[in-house]
């Protein structure tokens, strides 16, 4: 069962601007059968004003009640205005949404661009893209934008906001490569908050091998003293003080502070150090 | 229909503790702790209560009871049954199974080769639209390679039933191990075991009134098995671990209880689940069935309302308060929605619409009336804010 905030739940059951505005001259059709949503937002506009939005979802409440809450913010704003709307204002609005349902506030989002382009006469770019995910037709514009905008850092967050990846899962690597590409192309965002979901034993001994050396050895070498790597088994990480750092009272705390901080940092946040006994 | 009683049309999910099961597990929690395992008395009691609870469903599946393990589940018993086949057959290094099986069965077919550090061949038999596996392709499956066939009695989803006792006597002809998932069978179909080439059968305590947490493995007597746990020598050696004692008396008792109620399951249980399945089906426009309406449960039934979302739905009903389930994808989590619809052709348009009701004894024709009076408002309202819906 899903955990459903108030709102969601009151927009679900009560949903505002059901149905299609006569004379619309906005139309946003998103989604699909096959997807299991989609969305069909008319809007009236009159000089620059969003005077009339109404919908129509095919979904779960989520979709519903996303699209509901999205009629009700754009109502009489300017079209200027209703662009800036993000998928995180509306899950806002209600007051989040499950992290598996944000995709319901980015089809609401999507919508109501299609409508202003269909307004404008203009083609949406994230149409003109790269279909990645075959399985929900999304493409690569869809989903470096949503890395973007909702500063995504997991193919599993991208799937929840946008579905690719949620079908077969064959386009799981394209996902991680557009993630990291994404990434490396914004801010600078620091190598070490990436990261991965699971690493082999030996990608674990290589990555703390190489901390070692760069970080850890090269102070403890001023002092005439060294560090050896003997056993990684599951998070436990059995090392060996070496030369002055054998008789050194401190190495407890080197251990605990400078070596398992590093790589607790730079290697997996659940590492714990041990000196072999 | 009083305003807050909750109408409760899911039990392929999980079923009410009957009360008379309740009643014979509560001594057991209470004056009656002694461990079956014990010299003295007090414990020993519990031991020969035990081995009642064994023989009360010796008697509904039609084996011996030495034939019958105790577990936790329904899960545990799968898992047991497949290994223990596999172990036992190193040099084959083929299963049979279907595209509908349970995730219990499934999930471990198409991870045999992490799981044992094996490679296998799985065959998924696919299925008909409305169902059912073509006998002829299931025979032709089967090689002096396949270690194991493991097919569902019937299926949780849409309730259809599998020709087991035929295909068991298939692949006893081919001298393969037969292993069939009856969670969803057992207290609805008659089953005669001595009179089945059955090798391995499932069940669980949970589906048919007794309480969650207890399991049953067949494995008719001679053949292989491998122990899941490593331990004690409870359950003969066959399944280490003190017994969950209360459950296990109670899993017997509604075993007797679903031997005396088999008929009333396929007389009043099956005429209210066609009364809810024709009313359903007659007032609501582009509804579809699911699965074959012959071979099938008795308590089960499928339908699909077009162009509207499972979850949705269910919400609706939710509100007041008749539970049930969907295939929708929404409702699982993933965004697929159910394999077994999708195994069955289902289109897109009728998958994530799916609801199943799924009956039991403790259902009342009032209930009935109730879901058939709300439910035509709850798909109309839907379907009216449904882009896809092209009106009736």
């Amino acid at each position: 069962m899903w955990l459903y905030t108030d709102t969601v739940t009151e927009h679900f059951q009560n949903p505002r601007n059901v149905g299609e505005v006569d004379n619309a001259n906005g139309v946003g059709d998103v989604g699909s059968l096959a997807c299991g949503d989609a969305l069909k937002l008319t809007l009236k506009i009159e000089d620059e004003r969003i005077i009339e939005a109404k919908f129509k979802t095919f979904g779960c409440a989520s979709a519903i009640a996303s699209s509901s809450a999205l009629t009700e913010m754009i109502k009489g704003m300017e079209i200027a205005e209703a662009e800036k709307i993000t998928n995180e204002d509306i899950a806002e609005f209600l007051g989040g949404l499950p992290k598996e349902k944000m995709h319901c506030s980015v089809m609401g989002r999507e919508a109501l661009e299609a409508a202003i382009a269909d307004y404008r006469g203009e083609i949406l770019p994230s149409a003109e893209g790269q279909v990645v995910c075959e399985c929900f037709g999304v493409t690569d514009l869809e989903i470096t934008r949503a890395i973007k905008e909702s500063n995504l850092r997991s193919v599993e967050e991208i799937t929840n906001f946008t579905k690719a990846g949620g079908g077969c899962g064959k386009c799981e690597d394209q996902l991680e490569s557009l993630l990291r590409q994404t990434i490396s192309e914004g801010l600078q965002i620091v190598e070490v908050n990436k990261k991965p979901k699971r690493m082999t034993t030996l990608q674990k001994i290589k990555k703390i091998e190489d901390v070692l050396e760069r970080e850890v050895r090269p102070g403890l070498r001023l002092d005439g003293g060294d560090i050896e790597l003997i056993d990684v088994d599951g998070d436990f990480v059995i090392v060996s003080m070496r030369g002055q750092c054998t008789s050194c009272a401190k190495s407890e705390t080197t251990i605990k502070e400078l070596v398992e901080k590093k790589l607790r940092e730079q290697v997996l946040e659940t590492l714990i150090v041990e000196e072999e006994k | 229909m009083a305003a807050d009683k909750v109408v409760y049309l899911d039990n392929n999910a999980t079923t009410m503790v009957a009360p008379e099961v309740y009643e014979a597990m509560a001594p057991y929690f209470t004056e009656l702790y002694g461990n079956p395992s014990s010299m003295h008395t007090f414990g020993g009691q519990v031991g020969v209560a035990v081995d009642r609870a064994r023989q009360q469903v010796g008697s509904l599946l039609g084996c011996d009871s030495a034939e019958l393990v105790f577990t936790s589940c329904g899960t545990e018993s799968d898992s047991t049954a497949i290994l223990s086949a596999l172990r036992a057959n190193p040099d084959k290094r083929h299963v049979v199974t279907t595209r509908v099986e349970h995730p219990a069965v499934k999930n471990l077919c198409e991870n045999l080769g992490s799981m044992t550090g094996t490679k296998y061949r799985v065959t998924m038999l696919k299925v008909s639209e409305d169902g059912l596996v073509d006998f002829d392709e299931y025979v032709n499956a089967l090689s002096e390679d396949t270690a194991i066939v493991s097919i569902m009695w019937a299926n949780n989803e849409t309730g259809v039933v599998f020709p087991v006792p035929e295909m068991a006597r298939a692949a006893k002809d081919r001298g393969v191990l037969f292993h069939t998932d009856a969670v969803q069978a057992v207290g609805k179909i008659p089953i005669n075991l001595k009179e089945l080439d059955i090798d391995y059968l499932s069940m669980s305590g949970h589906k048919l009134h007794a309480p969650k947490g207890v399991g049953i493995l067949y494995v008719r007597r001679g053949t292989a098995y491998a122990p899941f746990m490593t331990g004690g020598h409870q359950e003969h050696g066959r399944r280490a671990g003190t017994e969950n004692v209360a459950s296990i008396i109670g899993l017997g008792k509604a075993c007797e209880l679903a031997g005396e109620k088999m008929e009333e399951e396929n007389g009043r249980v099956k005429e209210l689940r066609d009364k809810l399945e024709h009313g359903l089906m007659t007032s609501i426009p582009r509804s579809i069935l699911n699965g074959n309406k012959e071979q099938r449960l008795p308590n089960t039934t499928n339908i699909s309302f077009e162009y509207v979302e499972g979850e949705a739905i269910l919400l609706h009903m939710n509100r007041f308060k008749i539970c049930a389930s969907s295939g929708s994808a929404c409702t699982s989590g993933s965004l697929e929605p159910s394999h077994v619809l999708r195994a069955m052709g289902v289109p897109f348009t009728a998958a994530h619409g799916s609801i199943r009701f799924s009956l039991s004894v403790y259902n009342t024709e009032e209930e009935i009336d109730f879901v058939l009076d709300k439910m035509p408002a709850i798909i109309a309202e839907l379907r009216e804010m449904s882009p896809f819906w092209p009106g009736q």
